[in-house]
């Protein structure tokens, strides 16, 4: 199918003259990186921009760079670059997990995580990793850099905090200083390549801290306070799990759709708390299912 | 709309165009460039008959602008007859009746092809995960699958 709709293609020779596209066409310029998504919304017409600005000719978004306090995921990275980064691996396993889920690995080629939190669907893959491993979104524009934290990121569904002349540079995450486990759950039709009907992301560290997040149970994906609050210094039993999982209920706001009801999906988000905490829990102990068995279908 | 002038290796050989901003890379390799085993599928990224290698990855070419190919080394299965081990999968699947319409054959031969260059050793799992997606009508993929970890044991 061609794209019917007409735009310019830019591909700016440095960051200056992509900042400069930006501030001038604004909310009509679309910043092009793996293009998975925006290729798609240009096929559909969801998108008429006046111009495409193909960033991947600028050196500075590209990359993962692991130093001794923080991993910094360039806005060029994909997932496939994520997969098959031993450091995000071991740092960042829960990441490292989530990356395994997304769609199928010719698109894992050419999705970034970056495109993955712009495009910022309620199901986004990343998005709970990120969340529990409290990372910042560090965006530019002519004006200056801003530091955005992932919790103020995402504003509705397909919104964000990105303002229409900036432009996304990276993700940073700083190392977790404690020893942890931890789990992405998904929950998909099938094993393979599927949105998520829901997803649960959890934290242990060494110190009986918790965290835990959230997708596509709600308008936008995130960390669910109330649940860790329940959590926190509690070693993991039947009782404390039945409380979190109560405290989970009334923190999701899913909706019903093709992919499962209202109802499945609360359901189900207590079913992979549950595992996903038990997941992490065995984890931090060295013992448990290997990162990359997550997904439950 | 500024058309662009582009130079790619294509299977091996410089080839040199000149597309709008909104063409698309599967578009131009088959209307353009008489490379047809790339196909138009779902058109969305969805179902893999679009495959090509792009920069000895594999990406969709129907969400590919064109003219992010400017510069780029663009295999298609027509050109990776050099590669290890997408000789081996096609004689394999031929014996194996792993394809029926041959629609997707292309597209997963591709992806098998990439997944055996990074790891020969592929599970079924592995297998299974690395052809996701790529969808097929007919076979119900299980002589696909076993044709993929045939090839890898060299069977």
């Amino acid at each position: 199918m061609p794209i019917t709709a007409e735009f310019e293609y830019v591909r700016p020779k440095d960051m200056e003259e992509a900042l400069h596209v930006f501030s001038l066409y604004k909310e009509k310029a679309r910043a092009l990186a793996g293009g998975t998504d925006l290729v798609v919304h240009l096929k559909e017409g969801l998108v008429r921009p006046e111009v495409v600005v193909d960033v991947k000719s600028l050196p500075e978004l590209g990359g993962l760079s692991l130093s001794a306090r923080t991993l910094r995921i360039g806005a060029l990275a994909t997932f496939t670059d994520i997969i098959e980064s031993a450091q995000v691996k071991e740092r960042f396993p829960v990441l490292w997990e989530a990356a395994l889920t997304v769609a199928s690995a010719g698109v894992r080629n050419r999705a970034t995580v970056a495109g993955n939190i712009c495009s910022a669907v309620p199901s986004a893959d990343s998005a709970p990793a990120l969340a529990l491993y409290e990372a910042e979104v560090l965006v530019r524009s002519l004006k200056g850099e801003r530091r955005i934290p992932l919790a103020d990121w995402f504003t509705g569904p397909k919104r964000t905090a990105l303002q229409p002349e900036e432009l996304l540079t990276a993700i940073e995450l700083p190392v977790p200083v404690l020893k942890h486990g931890g789990s992405y759950m998904k929950l998909s039709r099938y094993e393979g390549e599927d949105l998520a009907q829901g997803g649960i992301a959890a934290l242990v560290l060494s110190d009986t801290t918790y965290r835990v997040a959230a997708c596509a149970l709600g308008p936008v994906p995130g960390r669910c306070p109330k649940t860790e609050a329940v959590l926190n210094g509690s070693k993991l039993g039947p009782k404390v799990l039945e409380k979190a999982k109560e405290a989970l209920l009334g923190e999701l706001s899913p909706i019903s759709d093709i992919r499962s009801s209202k109802e499945y999906r609360l359901h189900m988000a207590q079913v992979m708390l549950e595992r996903a905490l038990q997941a992490a829990v065995s984890r931090l102990f060295g013992k448990g299912p290997k990162y990359g068995a997550g997904s439950i279908c | 709309m500024k058309s662009h002038d582009i130079k790619f290796e294509l299977n091996g050989e410089a080839v040199a165009v000149t597309v709008d901003p909104n063409d698309v890379l599967l578009d131009v390799l088959r209307g353009r460039l008489g490379i047809k085993s790339p196909k138009v599928g779902c058109d969305r990224g969805d179902c893999g008959t679009c495959t090509v290698l792009m920069n000895g990855r594999t990406v969709r070419s129907c969400l590919a602008l064109a003219v992010e190919a400017d510069g780029a080394q663009i295999v298609t299965l027509e050109g990776a007859n050099n590669r290890k081990w997408t000789q081996k999968l096609q004689k394999k699947f031929h014996e194996r009746n792993a394809f029926q319409c041959g629609f997707c054959a292309p597209g997963v031969i591709l992806s098998a092809t990439e997944l055996l260059e990074k790891n020969p050793a592929a599970s079924e799992h592995d297998i299974k995960e690395a052809i996701a997606g790529n969808l097929c009508r007919c076979t119900g993929y299980e002589p696909i699958v076993r044709a993929i970890a045939e090839t890898a044991k060299g069977r």
